[in-house]
């Protein structure tokens, strides 16, 4: 078979995988698979996907140095042979022509070649003199959920363990935090109970405001399967119709912010109904009640703490008189007997539930509040920690799971537990042999106050790896004027050139995903390895290694002693010290190495399925369920009420804007958008408008309307009845495209606890251009 | 020299038709479904010019009810 033979075959499997997504049962002859290029002269190792947090496990077909091919791993539980348009062409992102190969130094405005050398000698350079001239908490490193595991263990012992600073974030701030603060003040430890086999368990999976169809596409086949094969029910609760809603037995929409009213309406109607499970409740769920009028943190230097306070099921049950489905219509828009057929399918004793969430859910204002409404649900019902009974927080980015919230790349966080506690802090000086005075017990800046920081000018240098903010920072331009202010030191690493390059003293090219080794966790507790198995371009290196070698050139060669070669290994041998224990232990490096992903916690090497119930979880006693990460093993039932959206439509700015991703574009579209077929699929961004607001303003679909907030404004074209369909006084915008800047309107309120902005709910305008 | 795969989905009953108007096409190669109206296309043309003829002549079926990009590579997919 030739190359070109080759390249055919390629497509068509991609169109029959596709096919298979789209059509379940879809059938083609089995000739068609055969004689593939598996007996061609292609090695094929194992990777997970290098973009979305579903961790598809691919096969990366390798000729000549180079990677050429992908196909799905069978061997993968997560994907079993699938993928979806951005998997199969993720080597192509590679090697687009403008990858950056060589390091730059801005020298008179200009950006100037110089070798790694020099410009790892001027980070350093330029890092030390921050600290000399203004402190330790001058210096920062901005992260993200793409990093691999070595890359944000390094970064995390780098700035806690070396510097002694905290101001160490990163992007999946904006991504997950709610999903970690819901998870932490409802059951006390981090990330979901139960695991994609939910899907095949289900009898119905309720999507809050989780568009699968295009953001976890191969999740969603595998949803549409079951929904084929044995009746399983899609439901679709969300606030604009897409994909996701086409393909569901059921869409409700609710105005935007009204989730939380919608879900205190269910629960309302489950004690109503007698559709309690009483036993479960008695012996497993307490009641809480916190602060209510909590704030959308728009000052500088905002703060808020809860205070949880005891709370009983009797007042409880009088909150929650508030949320009669009659009263809660009037608010979001839900028709009372759509309310009551969701408290339905949630009470039926008969029916198991899933439910599935991500961005909507945790960009809110009341990020964590919705989540814990939604366990509160599950709660009530005792439809938690069992096959198919699993309120599921799905995640955005390859390792924002094994990354950014396990290794904790936060500025409160260590890598087991968090910089407040005495216990977790001696923890961390113990394996990284430093004294515990090293590491400051108080955290500095969350991601929005970070940048506010920079301009404020308390930050002066920031080492921004693997991500785009000055793409996805929410009200952007008070970020980017940050950037350029006189005295500030802007080091940016990553694979191609960005508007975040555009503003950098120094550009680090990165060696990218499979051009190093590394490991990502995705949204079922599992990591996944993967082995260099190609060289990266030019003078390009790992994350992890820059930061080695420039905490090497400020005096903490003890802290990292290991060798090039093998340093990936004794980082994860180093790292798994602080996941002892039975409620997290981590698979071995050897383990990893030989499985397509081990699930968490994994002790004597068997992984755990389903936490939180002692069937499944060898952590939980006591023969059911044991929510362990609570002090007396019982879960939290929050009282939570509705509370606005932090800016709301009005005359002059009369439609929310809701933004979001698509199908074929990663995030800010650096990588994506650089896939030839990827780029021509969506070549620009658009804004869903409502047809009816269309025709009042006179605007076609593909006409030019001008999008303005009290922040900023764009000119975009007009997308009508095309993928999806906001309602009337909604306007939807993909933040993919660099030219078009939606951030330039969004607003940086954010939840007062998890501190992750809102990028789903601002007020603009809409004008014909 | 783009080679691409697209999933073609027939009008009303035109499946027979559709599959020999695709096969009659130059640089067109077909997988059908065996359960489905759903067809794989394979185009495999030697320049823009002759994909966007092609494009053209797909485009103008009357056969076709849906036509839909999968996937596809340029003369060099891995530059560099």
């Amino acid at each position: 078979m030739n190359r070109r033979d080759m390249l055919k075959h390629m497509v068509a499997v991609a169109a029959m995988s596709t096919a298979s997504a789209l059509f379940p049962g879809i059938v083609f002859p089995n000739s068609q698979f055969e004689n593939f290029i598996s007996e061609e002269s292609l090695t094929w190792k194992k990777s997970p996907c290098r973009f979305c947090g579903t961790g598809c496990g691919l096969l990366i077909g390798l000729s000549k140095g180079r990677a050429v091919a992908v196909k799905g791993d069978p061997a993968s539980p997560v994907n079993r042979g699938l993928c979806c348009v951005k998997g199969y062409h993720s080597v192509m992102a590679l090697y687009a022509k403008d990858r950056l190969t060589k390091p730059l130094i801005r020298k008179n405005g200009q950006l100037v070649e110089t070798t790694m050398q020099e410009a790892l000698d001027l980070v350093a350079q330029k890092m030390k003199e921050t600290i000399d001239k203004n402190g330790k908490d001058s210096v920062a490193i901005y992260g993200s959920g793409q990093w691999a595991v070595p890359d944000g263990y390094v970064a995390s012992k780098f700035m806690k363990g070396g510097i002694g600073s905290n101001n160490l974030e990163c992007n999946a701030r904006l991504c997950m935090a709610s999903a970690v603060t819901g998870f932490m003040t409802t059951f006390g430890v981090d990330e979901p109970m139960g695991c994609y086999e939910d899907i095949d368990h289900a009898d119905v999976y309720i999507m809050w405001g989780n568009n699968m169809a295009e953001m976890h596409p191969v999740l969603f086949s595998r949803m549409l399967d079951n929904q084929m094969r044995r009746g399983a029910k899609i439901i679709d609760f969300a606030t604009r119709t897409t994909r996701t809603s086409m393909a569901s037995d059921k869409s409700i929409l609710f105005k935007p912010q009204t989730d939380l009213a919608v879900a205190n309406a269910i629960a309302y109607e489950l004690i109503r109904n007698g559709w309690l499970n009483e036993s479960f409740i008695k012996r497993h769920t307490t009641f809480k009640k916190g602060k209510t009028n909590i704030g959308y943190g728009l000052e500088d230097k905002f703060a808020f703490t809860d205070e949880p306070k005891e709370a009983s099921f009797e007042e409880y049950k009088k909150f929650l008189e508030d949320y009669k489905p009659e009263i809660v219509e009037k608010v979001s828009g839900v028709p009372a007997k759509d309310i009551r057929f969701l408290a339905a399918l949630y009470g039926d004793p008969n029916k198991k539930v899933t439910s599935f969430w991500c961005m909507g859910m945790n960009q809110h204002t009341r990020g964590t509040w919705i989540q814990n409404l939604v366990y509160n649900i599950h709660l009530l019902t005792g439809k938690i920690s069992t096959p198919g009974n699993s309120p599921f927080s799905l995640t955005g980015q390859p390792s924002a799971c094994g990354t950014a919230r396990e290794v904790g790349c936060f500025t409160h966080r260590l890598p087991h537990g968090e910089v407040t506690s005495e216990h977790d802090r001696q923890h961390a000086a113990d394996i990284w042999k430093i004294p515990v005075e090293k590491i400051p017990a108080k955290p500095t800046y969350h991601t929005v106050e970070m940048f506010r920081a920079l301009d404020r000018g308390e930050i002066r240098f920031m080492w921004i790896q693997v991500t785009n903010p000055m793409v996805t920072m929410p009200k952007l331009k008070r970020y980017r004027d940050a950037t350029k202010k006189e005295d500030r030191f802007i080091v940016v690493s990553d694979v191609y050139p960005t508007p975040t390059t555009d503003i950098a003293d120094v550009i680090l090219p990165s060696a990218m995903w499979i051009e190093r080794e590394g490991m990502f966790g995705n949204s079922e507790r599992r990591t996944q390895h993967f082995e260099q198995m190609v060289d990266p371009p030019g003078e390009c290196i790992s994350d992890a290694w820059a930061m080695i070698e420039v905490a090497r050139r400020l005096g903490y060669k003890d802290l990292f002693p290991w060798d090039k070669s093998n340093h990936v290994q004794e980082i994860w041998k180093e790292y798994s010290l602080f996941h002892q224990g039975l409620d997290h232990q981590m698979a071995t490096y050897e383990a990893l190495k030989s499985n397509p992903g081990v699930m968490w916690p994994c002790p004597d090497g068997k992984e755990t399925k389903w936490r939180f119930h002692s069937k499944y979880d060898p952590a939980a006693k006591g023969g059911s369920w044991d929510f362990y990460g609570k002090p007396n093993g019982k879960a939290w039932i929050w009282i939570r009420p509705y509370e606005p959206a932090a800016e709301i439509p009005d005359d002059e700015y009369p439609f929310w804007l809701n933004t979001g991703r698509v199908l074929e574009h990663w995030h800010s579209g650096s990588m994506t958008r650089r896939i030839p077929v990827l780029h021509q699929a969506v070549p620009e961004s658009y804004a869903e408008i409502n047809p009816d607001d269309a025709k009042e303003l006179g605007v076609r679909h593909g006409d030019k309307i001008r999008l303005t907030s009290r922040r900023g404004t764009i000119i975009i074209k007009a997308s009508i009845n095309e993928r999806g369909v906001p309602p009337q006084g909604m306007v939807f915008v993909p933040f993919f495209d660099e030219s078009l800047l939606i951030n330039e309107l969004t607003l940086d309120a954010f939840c007062p606890i998890s501190r992750q902005p809102d990028y789903k709910k601002c007020a603009i305008k809409v004008e014909k251009a | 020299m783009p080679v691409k795969s697209y999933l073609a989905y027939p009008a009303d009953g035109k499946r027979d038709e559709l599959t020999r108007s695709l096969q009659k096409l130059p640089g067109c190669e077909i997988i059908p479904s065996e359960n489905t109206d759903v067809i794989v296309l394979i185009t495999d043309t030697p320049d823009a010019e002759a994909e966007k003829s092609l494009e053209e002549q797909l485009q103008s079926m009357e056969s076709i009810k849906f036509l839909t990009l999968v996937s596809g590579y340029e003369e060099d997919p891995m530059p560099g």
